[in-house]
């Protein structure tokens, strides 16, 4: 473990880009490639990273696993509730345009709101599968 | 001025077309895990650098240039960790390099 310094360092200088590139997809996702999903496996594969050289103990530390499992459940409220609420103001669901006086105005909210929901879900998701296969131990089911 | 940038970014595609070449003739073709890595290393750095820069070339100073030199950069930089950490799991893993005098106990 001491002696693996070149891992270390290099994934010192990886990790940040590799947050910064999962946001970058994030937010522009509406004009290019790229959106919720993708972004949220980019942002994971960081925190996995961080776990696979630094050990699963110190990573549960930085996003203990109850975290990770709640992102999971927050982004899918995120996206139903942005439903709901379109259903609340006279929509039907997932009609975004009636979230703004202007539709177009509207469509950007909604569209950024769910891919800000699928992100939360996909990069919690993502990590406590992780953590639940890498926890593993031979022979324990 | 186009001519010249046309003739120097194609001998950068050719070149790194053929460090691909012999990066996948060394993967086939060699002896042991190491020798090996070190033909797939090349492929990356060598290979896909060259190409990236021809096309850096082949696109002028626009955003999509700056784009692919911070693929390069991120490719100089990934890939010879990534070539490091597979040696070191392999000599972790007790698996040793290959040497003429040793030929028939190769694993």
């Amino acid at each position: 473990m001491e002696d693996r310094v070149i891992l270390r360092v290099g994934a010192k200088i990886l990790i940040p880009h590799i947050l910064l590139f999962a946001l970058y997809v994030q937010f522009h996702g509406d004009y290019g490639p790229g959106g919720g999903f993708q972004a949220g496996v980019i942002f994971a594969s960081a925190f996995i990273l961080y776990a696979l050289i630094f050990g699963l103990a110190d990573a549960k530390r930085v996003l203990p696993l109850r975290f990770a499992s709640f992102c999971a459940a927050l982004g899918v409220v995120m996206f139903a509730g942005v439903g709901v609420a379109t259903l609340l103001m006279g929509g039907v669901f997932l009609e975004y345009g009636v979230l703004r006086h202007d539709p177009e105005h509207g469509q950007h909210l909604g569209i950024l709101l769910v891919e800000l929901g699928v992100f939360t879900t996909v990069f919690g998701s993502m990590v406590a599968i992780f953590y639940s296969f890498a926890g593993r131990r031979k022979g324990r089911s | 001025m186009e001519l010249v940038l046309d003739i120097l970014s194609w001998a950068a595609i050719v070149g790194g077309l053929f460090f691909m070449v012999v990066g996948a003739v060394g993967v086939l073709r060699m002896p042991d895990v190491y020798t090996r890595l070190h033909a797939a290393g090349m492929t990356d750095t060598m290979g896909a650098g060259l190409i990236l820069i021809g096309l850096t070339l082949q696109a002028g100073p626009t955003l999509v240039a700056v784009r692919l030199m911070l693929v390069w950069a991120f490719l100089l930089f990934t890939n010879p960790i990534s070539t490091h950490a597979l040696a070191r799991a392999a000599l972790s893993g007790g698996v040793r390099p290959f040497r003429v005098d040793m030929k028939g106990e190769q694993p």
